[in-house]
């Protein structure tokens, strides 16, 4: 899963988006599987990404975070490939796998030397369909899954706060819920509500296969045909916009817990790219990121963090790129003396700024150099491109306009910037979250962990 | 995710393409080149590397090292950090660093175009060769470093970092924390920045390490350019890093912190890179718990009783020593049983070793996994400058199959039997006193 997705990734690793996308090609098989295929003859190796059409916002009450589960339930086995044999055999073969959930998508890689591609595409096609899941594997998976929780969010301040940040500023949208899911949802939650999750969305109709590496198109497609072909369509449920209503005011969430340092978040509700040729306002808002947040050079850098040090950190961030609605984020830790408030006041300056005054020539000549230097920086990771691919397709956006976004970026102008700050960056839009740091309880036991008390004796070396 | 990729990629100098051709030269002033030229992207990686990270800190001035490496873009010959920033910016290149016990360096990506690239090299070798400290820049960072510092002591995941460190180093100069300690960043100067700096950032001792689309010519000319006005270094200062002395008995530490889950790591001092069972246990420790789904760590604790998102071992091997590190999160009731897992583990793989087929798994993701070390320039390089700092042989990656090939169970169970010992172990454990 990818909580922090668009929270802690500068303005400038947004813009990196936009290679040389010519090459791509796209087929569909009769069973409605989309494949996507980059050759990249750089090296000797081939990256396959399945995505599904299924993330943490078509889950319903009671069973948030089934997405996430039933991504770890999907390394259990089927008839031909039993528990743990998935994981054995792509490790035989030299090659690393992973799975990641998202509010938007689940989706399952592997990576491996170029002549292996077969097997990842045999072993995904079966657990698409033959799925076994056991009682058993449950109760032991879901341990796992809570234990995931409490590494990942409850324990770590600054993700609850995010994860209270988009609580509050959703009402309706599904984006209200954490990916990995409420922890009493978790302990709830029960073999059945995997197997149904798994029949309502694993399908070839709602999957998209990415193939990115050294390898021939025509040859992969021959491939998915094998593998992929025989494997029914299904209908698919319907899905309910649940269309966020306008929001009417500022809204404010503190979370305390035991830190040092307090943080902070704000999000304003902004549009992401629905339609390629049209909308320029998001392309507005990933310039107006990186004039904020592109490299030591950009405003909260150079103004918050060096000239005014109000902030130890500073941060923007946006992604356009979304089935849900957008957020524009600014975040920031503030330095030694300063309070939240100060850095929340600081951070407002920086938009009145940009609203009242605009950005300069020089500031978007630089992003755009940005632009243009990050799009041949990514072609050197053959997973980032599967992953830009896998996220446009998977968002519904057209694969085949990807490398008309580093077009759409450098025709923004100074006042598009200027414009969708004034439109968007408004405080009936604003949702501020912030971390209340505690001191820890003096009066805590000297060792409390159950049982550990002199299991060893304490010796120097 | 489903788990953290916690193989050894990062600590091991592996993967080896034997079309990977590296052109290493060393020049009059005793700097080492490692170059691949390579035309594929209009892109050139470059990384400079030197001895100057915390072991080669005077005792008393902990985080000069860090302070000094990331001071370099800071300031330097005539230009304060603003107009280096915007100037990187306005030719897309992106700044980077290393820093470790061993290591401190610089990285610069950019693209080959010759006017980028011009602009983005000068501006490197300002930075590596006429670095200011200008003394506001450094009072602001140290507040940055001290803020930092403070907010570890209520982060569980640090204060176990910090107490194994301290617990498997003790007094050696690998158990300094790479930022310093609050009192002695407090007191640095920029005086202290700027010997530190003048002692450890000579050409003698400096790795430069290019890939991308250039030619030797230009590699050459970089190389000089980069290092030509370095200062002289200090016989003095260099200091060789003793080795770590091996601990004499078990030690625990618990730390009381009001999470959810306990913070548990068990290890001890490990084995430098040139030791000559780390083919073994780097193949062994794939078993023990390097290998992900492969290996018994995550079996034991996470496939068979759920008690924990990862768990892993690995050794990271550094110039005069290093360490071998086992750990894992779980929730507090369960911190006694899943420490007993751990232990028992660890007891009966060095007692027993591997068996055939998993040493043959083992082998067969090492080996075949290769390609996807070096798949990439940004990993290359990371390669290029491990290779020259660590004194690697050029064909280090041409052998790296072979050796893991040559390995057997017999000499991963000597080679655990010798270097790792059960009954001395290390464990600390934050969490517990809500």
């Amino acid at each position: 899963m990818i909580p922090f997705k668009g929270l802690l990734t500068s303005g400038l690793l947004c813009l990196m988006s936009a290679p040389v996308f010519a090459a791509v090609q796209v087929f569909e098989l009769s069973n409605g599987l989309k494949l996507y295929v980059k050759e990249d003859h750089r090296a000797p190796v081939v990256v396959s990404q399945v995505w599904y059409r299924a993330g943490s916002m078509d889950e319903f009450n009671g069973t948030t975070g089934v997405a996430h589960v039933l991504e770890h339930m999907m390394f259990k086995g089927t008839h031909d490939v039993p528990t743990g044999q998935f994981s054995k055999l792509i490790a035989a073969a030299g090659g690393r796998e992973n799975a990641f959930t998202a509010r938007d998508y689940t989706a399952y890689f592997q990576q491996l030397q170029k002549d292996r591609l077969e097997l990842a595409f045999r072993l995904e096609a079966d657990r698409m369909h033959n799925l076994n899941l056991s009682a058993d594997d449950f109760a032991k998976e879901i341990k796992v899954v809570m234990e995931e929780r409490r590494l990942r969010t409850d324990d770590k301040p600054e993700a609850r706060v995010y994860e209270q940040l988009m609580a509050s500023a959703f009402d309706a949208s599904p984006y209200r819920r954490p990916v990995i899911g409420w922890m009493n949802d978790l302990e709830q939650m029960n073999v059945n509500d995997a197997r149904d999750w798994y029949r309502r969305w694993y399908a070839p109709n709602n999957a998209t296969l990415v193939v990115v590496g050294d390898v021939r198109a025509d040859e992969v497609k021959t491939l998915a045909e094998r593998y992929f072909g025989p494997i029914a369509a299904q209908p698919l449920p319907t899905r309910k916009p649940q269309q966020e209503p306008a929001q009417a005011g500022i809204r404010r969430v503190s979370i305390k817990a035991p830190a040092k340092l307090p943080y902070l978040v704000m999000a304003y509700h902004v549009p992401v790219l629905r339609d390629v040729q049209t909308d320029w306002e998001p392309y507005a808002l990933q310039v107006l990121a990186a004039v904020l947040d592109g490299g030591d050079a950009a405003r909260l850098t150079r103004n918050l963090v060096r000239a005014q040090r109000v902030a130890n950190e500073a941060g923007a961030g946006y992604d356009a790129v979304a089935r849900g609605p957008g957020l524009f984020l600014l975040d920031g830790t503030p330095a030694e003396g300063k309070t939240a408030a100060n850095l929340e006041t600081a951070l407002r300056a920086q938009l009145v700024l940009l609203q009242r005054e605009g950005v300069s020539a020089d500031e978007l000549q630089r992003v755009k150099a940005q632009v243009v230097a990050a799009d041949v920086f990514q072609r050197d990771s053959g997973f980032f491109q599967a992953m830009q691919i896998g996220e446009y397709a998977t968002v519904g956006l057209p694969v085949a306009e990807l490398d008309a976004r580093v077009q759409k970026l450098q025709a923004v102008t100074a006042e598009q910037v200027r414009d969708v700050a004034r439109k968007y960056l408004v405080d009936d839009q604003l949702t501020v979250a912030t971390l209340d740091p505690q001191p820890l309880d003096k009066q805590a036991p000297r060792t409390a962990v159950p049982g550990m008390r002199h299991a060893e004796p304490e010796g120097m070396r | 995710m489903r788990y953290w990729m916690l193989l050894l990629t990062l600590f091991v100098s592996g993967g080896a393409n034997a079309a990977l051709p590296i052109q290493h030269w060393v020049l009059a002033n005793g700097a080492k080149v490692y170059f691949v030229e390579s035309h594929d992207l209009p892109m050139l990686d470059v990384s400079v590397d030197f001895p100057a990270g915390t072991a080669a800190e005077p005792a008393s001035q902990g985080g000069v090292a860090n302070l000094t490496r990331s001071l370099l873009g800071l300031g330097a010959g005539g230009l304060d950090e603003n107009q280096i920033a915007r100037a990187l910016g306005d030719v897309g290149a992106v700044l980077g660093g290393r820093f470790d016990a061993d290591r401190a360096g610089v990285t610069l990506r950019t693209l080959s175009s010759p006017a980028e690239r011009g602009v983005a090299l000068a501006l490197l070798a300002r930075m590596l060769q006429q670095p200011t400290f200008p003394d506001a820049v450094l009072a602001r960072e140290k507040s940055r470093v001290i803020a930092a510092l403070k907010q570890a002591e209520l982060q569980p995941e640090n204060l176990a970092v910090r107490a194994f460190q301290q617990a498997v180093y003790g007094s050696h100069p690998y158990g300094r924390r790479d930022s310093g300690e609050v009192a002695s960043v407090a007191r640095l100067t920029s005086t202290d920045l700027r010997a530190f700096y003048r002692n450890h950032y000579a050409a003698q001792g400096a790795v430069i390490a290019l890939i991308g689309d250039i030619s030797r010519a230009d590699a050459e000319r970089i190389a000089q350019q980069l290092t030509a006005a370095l200062p002289a270094g200090s016989q003095a200062a260099e200091k060789t890093i003793p080795p770590v002395p091996a601990l004499v008995q078990a030690v625990t530490r618990i730390i009381p912190f009001p999470a959810k889950q306990s913070q548990v790591l068990i290890g001890q001092p490990g084995v430098t890179r040139a030791d000559p069972d780390y083919f073994a246990l780097y193949v062994g420790n794939y078993v023990l718990g390097g290998g992900g789904f492969d290996s018994r760590l995550i079996n034991e604790i996470r496939q068979k009783r759920g008690l924990a998102y990862s768990a892993y071992s690995y050794f990271a091997p550094m110039q005069s020593g290093g360490v071998f590190q086992m750990g894992l999160q779980t929730r507090v009731d369960q911190t006694q049983q899943a420490v007993q897992v751990v232990r028992d583990t660890l007891t009966t793989f060095v007692e027993n070793g591997v068996s055939e087929a998993e040493l043959s798994q083992a082998k067969n993701n090492l080996i075949g996994g290769f390609p996807l070390r070096i798949d990439s320039n940004k990993k290359i390089l990371e390669y290029l400058a491990v290779i020259g700092f660590y004194d690697l042989p050029l064909n280090y990656l041409e052998t790296f199959q072979a050796r893991v090939e040559a390995v057997t169970a017999a000499q991963i169970q000597a080679a655990f039997k010798r270097h790792v010992h059960p009954d001395r172990l290390v464990t600390v454990i934050v969490g517990g006193g809500q």
